[in-house]
């Protein structure tokens, strides 16, 4: 399903501009990386297209259905896991498809943690689980009701360096099974440029789109590879851009960027 | 029993544990049972003559005997009522008002100044004004009741309803539930621990007034037995009457334990070891 995101503004009550004209069309089964500074609005949009919060001005489309309140063909997976503390880990993963019928809910609940490997803890609390263990069943349960699209706002940012990695290559191994568009909030470059086929680069006050960096390395994309490294520096030299370091531009531009990487 | 050599260590320690907790339990008791030990051997051998402080064996003796007549059972009936009949009042009431509280600030506002002020007020003070309203029969005494379990069940609700996890309350609407699939999916489960404690309060308040309501005035119920012993001078009749509302207050109070636990093993609690591995 087409989403189209169509001059989207949002300033809160109290005042804060927090988007300003974002236009954005993402095609069926495409990956979608929206990076940023933090205050650039990047989770404010992500929300706006997930229909929790609604724009001031201009709308979310997808496939000619305007979107003003949570869709059952978009899914959201949050920064924390959000596990429902009093169901059990299959019963989380259950939760979206309680109006089905008993015999199929349990059989897309046993399929969905098969494919997150994590069926052993089908009927422990969610306490029990570990942090990357609980956003594998926060995934399972966003991607049980067979979403078009798939909404990730730092999925990945709470956990560490390796379970990261790891949940990366899965997110993309459940991707590619039945492709779900997928639009992805992030401040890890390296993670955007592993996962997405276009990069977006936000820039703050107002929250505005400042550049489109297209990745279209084959995948799996090596993250140790020339090509890898080369795409992670023209994201942070537009990273810095946005965030208006522009007397380093120039030299910055050509030069390849210890700065940046620095500063990362 | 001794350990063996193959005996697991797990099993061994899990024993020991056991052994710990009745020796804990044990010592609790070490000083209330000497206590009554030392006061029944005073009396025993004329040291003390026990009149106003009845050694252990008069109140048992008077707790046997009121039971055997069947006043005792009478008594605590009446009481029990009492505090059924009020508690379910208080609760129902409270609930209600505490939830809607909780739920919109609008009636947060508009009811809660009052409710606190009201709350400022000592409970006890009511008793002559529920008496000239209600009478000096059963109607005055639950509705006092009432008021004592009202205001913990409600300040409870509010405060967990209040409390509720915004971020969980999201998850609900990103699969769009609807108001009713809210509150029995999201909202009673989440409120459900701090409901129990709040139950547990005001049940706890519910016994303290019931006796007060008795003291006033009242031709049966334990607070009856109480008043009864002191004009006659029958202390032992006072303590088997204390002893009966130690023992009703901890039997309801673990039943409200024993009903609300199944739907809270998920807490994660102190006491609770989670088993997290990865």
């Amino acid at each position: 399903m087409a989403l189209a995101i169509a001059n989207v503004c949002k300033t809160y009550p109290n005042g804060v501009h927090a988007l300003e004209g974002i236009t954005l069309d993402v095609k069926p089964g495409e990956i979608v990386a929206i990076v940023g500074g933090s205050g650039c609005g990047k989770s404010t949009l992500l929300r706006a297209i997930s229909g929790l919060d609604t724009p001031s001005k201009g709308e979310v489309v997808l496939d000619s259905v305007r979107i003003v309140a949570p869709h059952e063909k978009i899914g959201i997976i949050f920064q924390e896991p959000r596990l429902l503390p009093w169901l059990t880990v299959a019963q989380n993963v259950g939760f979206g498809l309680e109006d089905r019928p008993c015999a199929e809910r349990e059989s897309r609940v046993a399929t969905a943690l098969r494919r997150v490997g994590l069926s052993d803890k089908a009927n422990v609390w969610p306490r029990e689980l570990s942090g990357g263990q609980a956003q594998r069943v926060a995934i399972a349960r966003a991607l049980v009701p067979r979403p078009d699209v798939l909404l990730l706002d730092e999925p990945f940012s709470a956990l560490d360096a390796f379970t990261r990695t790891d949940l990366q290559d899965h997110l993309l191994g459940l991707w590619d099974e039945f492709r779900p568009t997928l639009v992805l909030v992030t401040h890890d470059v390296e993670e955007a440029i592993v996962l997405a086929d276009r990069i977006l680069v936000m820039r703050p006050r107002p929250g505005r789109i400042a550049d489109e960096i297209v990745t279209d390395l084959p995948r799996p994309r090596d993250r140790q590879s020339a090509a890898f490294d080369f795409a992670k520096r023209r994201v942070l030299a537009a990273l810095d851009r946005s965030l208006d370091r522009a007397k380093r531009i120039d030299d910055r531009e050509t030069k390849a960027d210890e700065g940046a990487a620095l500063w990362w | 029993m001794a350990a063996t050599a193959e005996t697991p260590t797990a099993e061994r320690k899990q024993r020991k544990s056991a052994l710990n907790r009745w020796n804990r339990v044990a010592l609790g008791f070490l000083l209330p049972l000497l206590l009554a030990a030392g006061w029944e051997a005073a009396v025993h051998f004329h040291l003390a003559s026990g009149r106003l402080v009845p050694p252990p064996s008069v109140i048992f003796a008077t707790f046997a005997d009121l039971a055997k007549t069947g006043e005792l059972q009478r008594h605590t009936f009446a009481t029990t009522a009492r505090v059924f009949a009020g508690f379910g009042f208080g609760v129902v009431t409270g609930t209600l008002i505490g939830a809607m509280a909780g739920y919109s600030a609008l009636t947060r506002r508009l009811i809660d100044p009052s409710l606190q002020a009201l709350r400022a007020i000592p409970s006890l003070a009511w008793v002559p004004l529920f008496v000239l309203w209600f009478g000096i029969f059963e109607t005055s005494k639950i509705i006092l009741i009432a008021v004592g379990v009202f205001f913990p069940v409600y300040l409870g609700v509010m405060g967990a309803v209040m409390s509720v996890d915004r971020k969980i309350v999201e998850v609900g609407r990103a699969f769009r539930l609807t108001g009713p699939q809210m509150i029995r999916r999201i909202l009673l489960p989440a409120v459900l621990p701090a409901y129990v404690t709040s139950l547990r309060t005001g049940l706890g308040l519910g016994w303290m007034f019931v006796v007060a309501a008795e003291l006033l005035g009242a031709s049966e119920g334990l607070g009856y037995l109480l008043i009864d012993g002191q004009q006659l001078g029958k202390p032992a009749e006072i303590v088997t009457a204390i002893v009966a509302f130690a023992i009703i207050g901890k039997i309801s109070d673990w039943l409200i334990v024993l009903a609300g636990a199944p739907f809270l093993r998920w807490e994660d609690r102190f006491s609770v070891a989670p088993q997290v591995e990865d």
